[in-house]
C-alpha cells in the first residue's frame, strides 16, 4: 500500500466537494479530491439546473432565500459561462390564492430579492408559453446554471492551484488512530487497487452518501434521502423560468436550460439502500406532466427526451431526535466538537445554489483546525472560462458552432482548434460538438470517457440521445487515448445510461428514437450485451 | 387529465418528429458539394432548437445556401417540414434588408412589366459581356449566366387580343394562373396551354387579379410583400373556384408555393382553393384517365425526349402526371433522367456567391443529358429550363408545349366537342 500526505482530503466530487477543493487550494492547502465515480454523478447532476434567486424560499425559509440571492449574484460574476440570466416568473393560476402573491413579494423584498408584480397580459407577452389562464405574475431574477460545467470549472481551478483529483476512487474506510481521523482507505474502482491516503483533515462532502462515510467513523448523521424526479423536453418551450406562486409543491418549476427545458420535481422519501439506482416511476411521470402542463400547456404535446431522478441529502436537526424537523439550510458538522472524533468535518444540506458558501464555511473550519490564516477569495475570483467575456461571432462560416462553443467554454473557447475542416466537423449535431471540442476536452479537460465528455460538451444530451453521436465520440476518444477496446466498453455503458433515461418516457417519437438507436448499435454495428458483461 | 397528455407531439413544421436519421442530408444537393452548408437536418431541426433559445444562433450565411428544393422533405420518413423550418427561420430572424440585386430579382412582376416595354434593349444588354461584367461587379449577378430574355408582348396582352373572344363558346371553363415567366418572358407556353385546353373542349379565362406567386420574394428576403401578393392571388382564385372554375398553372414552382408554402411560411389560408389549384398536366391526365377526354397525336411527331424531375415536382409528387402524358405520344422515345437538382433554384444560381455551388450541383445532370443526347428535355419548371439550356446543348420545353406541338388538334377537337 502506497502512502501519500495531504493537508486536506475532500470526499465527494459533486459540486460541494469541488467547491471545497477549490477553496482549500486557493488558501494554499495541499488538497486531494476523491470521487468514487465520475464527477457530478450524484444530486449535482440530477436537478433542475436552476439559478435560484431565492424567491422560492422567501416565504418559508428566509435564511435560505438570503443566501440564494447573494450566491446568485456571485455566480453571475464568477461563473458567467455556466449561467443563463433569463429571469423567472412566479405565476398564480385561478385556483391559487392571490393573497399569497402579496406575502411572497414582501418576503422577497425583505430578503433582498427584486420582485416585480406584472400584469398577466405583460407576463404573457414576455413569456408566450405561460398558461394563458394566469391571474397574476411576479418577475424575479431566477436563471439557470449548468451544474456539470460549474463542477468541472471548480475542479479545473483546484487542479490549476495544485490540487490532486482522483476519479473512480471510492472511500472504503477511514484511518482512525486514537479518536482521530488520519486519512482514508480508497479503492480504485477501475483496477480494484486499494491505498491509504493520509491527510491532516478529511472533509466529508459526499452528499447523501455522507452518512455512510460518517458511519465509518462510528458517527451517526440523521439523513433522509428525498428522491426528486424530473423530465427533460426536446426543446425549449419557455425562455423564462416559470414557477407557481404558492407554497413549494410537486412539479412547479419549469427551467429553460441550454437547448432544452426541465420540469420538476417530485419529492419522496426513499430508503438509503436504494440511492445508487434511482428510477423514475410512471406515477411520477404522470404528476410531472399533469402539473407541468399547468405552468406551460405546450408541455402536454412536447416530446420528452428522458426522465431522471436525484436524491437530496436532507439532514435532520441535531436537536430533534425524531428527525421530523428537516433543515434545508447548510449543515457543517465539526465531528471533534460533536462526536469527539477529530480530523473530520462534514459539510452537507444546502443546495447547488449555495455550494460556494458551503465550501467557504467548510474551508473556514478546515483553516481554523489547521491554524491557517487565509481569507476566502472564491466570491471574487472568476472560474476558468469566466475570466473575461465570452467571444461572440456575428458572421462568418461556422458562426453557429463558434457561438455554441463559446456558450460552453466562455473565454476559453479560442483554445478549441477550428482551423481545419476535420476539426470543425461535428461529432454531435444536436448539441453542436465539433471534433476540435472533443479534442480539447480530452487533451485539456481530463476527459477519459463518454460520460465525462457529455458533462463537458453536452454530447449525447440532445434529441437523438447519443443514437447518432455516441459512436463517433467513442471512436474519437478511443483514437486519442489509443485504446479502442476500452472505448467500445465505454460506448456500451454510455448507451445503457442514455436508454435508462428514455425508458420511463418510452412512447411516441422517443420510442421511435430509442428503436432507431437500438437498430443502429445492436443491428448494424453488432454491439451486444454478452461482449461486455 | 393525465390520460390526455402526450397523445401526440405537436410543434411548428413537425420539428419534434425529427429522429435525426440524417437521410435528408444524404439527399441534399447543396450539402453534397460544399462543407459550408451544414445540411438540412442541421440547418433545420437541429439549428432550430438553438434558435428558439437565442437569435444569436441564427446563421444567415449558412441558411441562405439552402436552395429550398425540398428534396429533404421528400426524403424524410417522419414528415418533418425541414425546408419550411429553414425558410421560416430566414423570415423570422433575418435582419438584413434585401440588396438592390435581390430586390430586382425578387420583384419579378414589377421588373417584368418595365422590361417588356423595352424588351429589345434589355435583352441585348443582358447578353453583352461588358454589361454582365458590370452587373457582376456592381450588384453580384453571376457574369457567367445569361438572364432570361423578355418578350416584347406580354401574354396577357396577347390573350386579350387573340384568344379571349373565342373562349365564350366553351361551356366547361378553367382559370389560368400564367405566372411571371409566361407573362413577361415566354408567352408561347401560355399560348400552347390555351391551344391544348381549347382542343380538349375547355375555355380559358384569366384571374381577376394575378400577382407573382411570391416565391422569388420569399427567397430574396421580402416575405411581407409576398404575403400581400399571396392574399390577392388567393382572393382571385377563391372567386374563380366559387364559379366552378378550377385554377390551372404551367409552373410547378408557382403551384407548389401557392399550395404548400402560403399556409406554412406566409400564414395565408388557402383551404378554399387548394384542392382546385393544380398543374395543367395533372388536370389533363386525370381527365384522360377517367375517360372524359381523349387525346389524338400527330403521326409524324417523332422525338427523343428526356424528362427532368424538377425539385418542386418531386415534392408535390406529381411527376407521374407529366411523364404519363408524354408517354402517351406514340412518336416519343421517352427517357427518364435520374432525379437530380439542376442547381438553378429560381434566382439562386444567378447570384455570384452561389456560382460554384450551383454549377457543382448541376454538373452530374448536365453530363447525363449530354450522354442521353435527347432532341428535347422536358421539365415542368421554367428555372430548370434556363439552367439546362445554359449548361447543355439540349433545348428544353414544358410538357404542355410538347403536348400542344404533338397534338392532332382537329382530331382531338372532334373527339372532345
Amino acid at each position: 500500500m502506497a502512502q501519500q500526505e495531504y493537508d486536506v482530503i475532500v470526499i465527494g466530487g459533486g459540486i460541494t466537494g469541488a467547491g471545497v477543493a477549490r477553496d482549500c487550494s486557493m488558501r494554499g492547502l495541499k488538497t486531494l479530491l476523491l470521487e468514487r465515480q465520475n464527477l457530478a454523478d450524484g444530486a449535482t447532476g440530477r436537478n433542475h439546473g436552476m439559478l435560484h434567486s431565492g424567491a422560492r424560499y422567501a416565504v418559508t425559509d428566509a435564511e435560505s432565500a438570503e443566501e440564494c440571492i447573494k450566491e446568485n449574484m456571485i455566480l453571475r460574476r464568477i461563473a458567467h459561462h455556466c449561467v443563463e440570466e433569463h429571469d423567472g416568473l412566479f405565476i398564480s393560476l385561478p385556483e391559487d390564492d392571490l393573497n399569497y402573491q402579496q406575502k411572497f413579494v414582501e418576503s422577497c423584498r425583505k430578503a433582498g430579492i427584486r420582485a416585480d408584480i406584472l400584469d398577466p397580459e405583460e407576463a404573457k407577452r414576455l413569456e408566450p408559453a405561460v398558461n394563458p389562464a394566469i391571474v397574476g405574475a411576479v418577475r424575479v431574477p431566477d436563471g439557470s446554471v449548468d451544474p456539470f460545467r460549474l463542477t468541472l470549472s471548480n475542479v479545473a481551478d483546484a487542479i490549476n492551484r495544485g490540487a490532486d483529483v482522483l476519479k473512480f476512487h471510492e472511500v472504503i474506510g477511514l484511518i482512525i488512530v486514537n479518536g482521530r481521523v488520519l486519512g482514508v482507505k480508497a479503492r480504485n474502482n477501475l483496477t480494484g487497487e486499494v491505498k491509504e491516503i493520509r491527510a491532516r483533515i478529511t472533509v466529508n462532502a459526499a452528499g447523501i452518501w455522507g452518512c455512510l462515510i460518517a458511519k465509518m467513523a462510528g458517527i451517526n448523521i440523521n439523513m433522509f434521502p428525498a428522491k426528486g424526479s424530473l423530465l427533460v423536453f426536446g426543446h425549449r418551450v419557455n425562455n423564462m423560468l416559470i414557477n407557481r406562486c404558492r407554497k413549494p409543491a410537486n412539479a412547479d418549476i419549469l427551467v429553460p436550460g441550454d437547448a432544452i427545458c426541465v420540469i420538476g420535481t417530485t419529492s419522496d422519501r426513499v430508503p438509503i439502500e436504494s440511492v445508487d439506482d434511482m428510477r423514475v416511476t410512471p406515477e411520477e411521470v404522470n404528476i410531472l406532466l399533469t402539473e407541468g402542463a399547468k405552468l406551460a400547456p405546450a408541455l402536454a404535446t412536447t416530446r420528452i427526451l428522458r426522465a431522471y431522478a436525484g436524491v437530496r441529502p436532507l439532514v435532520a436537526s441535531d436537536d430533534d431526535p425524531t428527525g421530523r424537523s428537516i433543515s434545508r439550510g447548510i449543515v457543517c458538522l465539526d465531528h471533534e466538537e460533536r462526536d469527539g472524533m477529530a480530523g473530520m468535518i462534514t459539510i452537507t444540506g444546502g443546495k447547488l445554489m449555495t455550494y460556494r458558501l458551503m465550501a467557504e464555511i467548510a474551508t473556514d473550519k478546515v483553516c481554523e483546525k489547521l491554524g491557517v490564516e487565509a481569507i476566502c477569495e472564491t466570491a471574487s475570483t472568476p472560474l476558468p472560462g469566466s475570466e473575461s467575456e465570452a467571444p461572440v461571432a456575428k458572421d462568418g462560416p461556422y458562426m453557429y458552432l463558434f457561438n455554441v462553443e463559446s456558450g460552453r467554454h466562455g473565454c476559453r473557447q479560442p483554445h478549441i482548434e477550428r482551423d481545419s475542416d476535420g476539426d470543425r466537423a461535428l461529432v454531435c449535431e444536436c448539441e453542436e460538438v465539433s471534433v476540435g471540442e472533443v479534442k480539447y476536452a480530452v487533451e485539456h479537460q481530463g476527459v477519459n470517457n463518454l460520460i465525462q465528455l457529455r458533462q463537458c460538451t453536452r454530447v449525447g444530451m440532445g434529441t437523438c440521445q447519443g443514437g447518432l453521436c455516441a459512436m463517433r465520440a467513442a471512436c474519437l476518444i478511443g483514437k486519442l487515448k489509443g485504446n479502442i477496446c476500452e472505448a467500445q466498453k465505454d460506448l456500451h455503458k454510455f448507451l445503457q445510461e442514455r436508454w435508462k433515461g428514455m425508458m420511463p418516457v418510452g412512447w411516441g417519437q422517443t420510442l421511435s428514437e430509442a428503436q432507431m438507436s437500438a437498430e443502429i448499435f445492436q443491428g448494424l454495428c453488432g454491439l451486444k450485451d454478452k461482449n461486455f458483461n | 387529465m393525465g390520460d390526455e397528455l402526450q397523445l401526440s407531439n405537436i410543434s411548428t413544421n413537425e420539428l419534434e418528429q425529427c429522429l435525426k436519421c440524417t437521410i435528408c442530408t444524404a439527399y441534399c444537393p447543396v450539402a453534397a458539394v460544399t462543407p459550408f452548408y451544414p445540411g438540412p437536418k442541421h440547418a433545420g431541426p437541429d439549428g432550430e432548437r438553438y434558435r428558439i433559445k437565442d437569435a444569436k444562433y441564427f446563421d444567415e450565411k449558412a441558411l441562405k445556401m439552402c436552395l429550398n428544393c425540398k428534396r429533404c422533405e421528400v426524403a424524410c420518413p417522419e414528415g418533418v417540414k425541414i425546408g419550411d423550418i429553414i425558410q421560416a427561420a430566414r423570415i423570422k430572424y433575418s435582419t438584413h434588408r434585401p440588396s438592390l440585386r435581390d430586390w430586382t430579382m425578387g420583384n419579378t412582376d414589377l421588373v417584368g412589366s418595365i422590361a417588356t416595354r423595352v424588351a429589345p434593349i434589355v435583352n441585348m444588354s443582358l447578353k453583352l459581356k461588358p454589361a454582365k461584367a458590370v452587373m457582376d461587379m456592381m450588384i453580384g449577378l453571376d457574369k457567367t449566366k445569361t438572364m432570361p430574355s423578355y418578350s416584347s408582348q406580354r401574354f396577357e396582352t396577347w390573350f386579350k387580343k387573340h384568344a379571349l373572344p373565342q373562349q365564350s363558346k366553351y361551356t366547361k371553363k378553367v382559370s389560368y394562373f400564367h405566372g411571371c415567366y409566361v407573362n413577361y418572358n415566354f408567352p408561347k407556353l401560355g399560348q400552347d396551354f390555351v391551344k391544348l385546353m381549347n382542343a380538349i373542349g375547355y375555355g380559358v379565362s384569366l384571374l381577376d387579379k394575378e400577382k407573382c406567386c411570391g416565391v422569388a420574394l420569399i427567397a430574396n428576403g421580402m416575405s411581407s410583400q409576398a404575403k400581400r401578393q399571396g392574399e390577392v392571388n388567393i382572393k382571385s382564385m377563391t372567386e374563380s373556384v366559387s364559379k366552378g372554375m378550377p385554377v390551372l398553372t404551367t409552373s410547378s414552382t408557382c403551384t407548389f408555393t401557392m399550395r404548400e408554402e402560403y399556409p406554412h411560411l406566409l400564414q395565408i389560408n388557402n383551404d378554399k382553393v387548394k384542392d382546385s389549384l393544380s398543374l395543367a398536366t395533372r388536370f389533363i391526365y386525370q381527365l384522360v384517365e377517367s375517360g372524359k377526354v381523349n387525346l389524338v397525336f400527330r403521326k409524324d411527331y417523332k422525338k427523343r425526349i428526356a424528362y427532368h424531375s424538377a425539385c418542386h415536382m418531386e415534392r408535390l409528387g406529381w411527376i407521374i402526371y407529366s411523364t404519363s402524358l408524354l408517354k402517351m405520344i406514340p412518336g416519343v422515345d421517352f427517357v427518364m433522367l435520374d432525379s437530380m437538382c439542376c442547381g438553378q433554384a429560381g434566382t439562386y444560381a444567378f447570384k455570384k456567391e452561389n456560382h460554384d455551388v450551383a454549377s457543382a450541383i448541376g454538373s452530374p445532370l448536365f453530363k447525363l443529358i449530354e450522354e442521353v443526347h435527347p432532341d428535347l428535355v422536358a421539365t415542368d419548371c421554367e428555372t430548370c429550363k434556363w439552367q439546362i439550356e445554359m449548361s447543355t446543348s439540349a433545348p428544353v420545353e414544358n410538357p404542355i408545349s410538347i403536348l400542344a406541338d404533338a397534338l392532332d388538334v382537329e382530331a382531338t377537337k372532334a373527339l372532345n366537342s
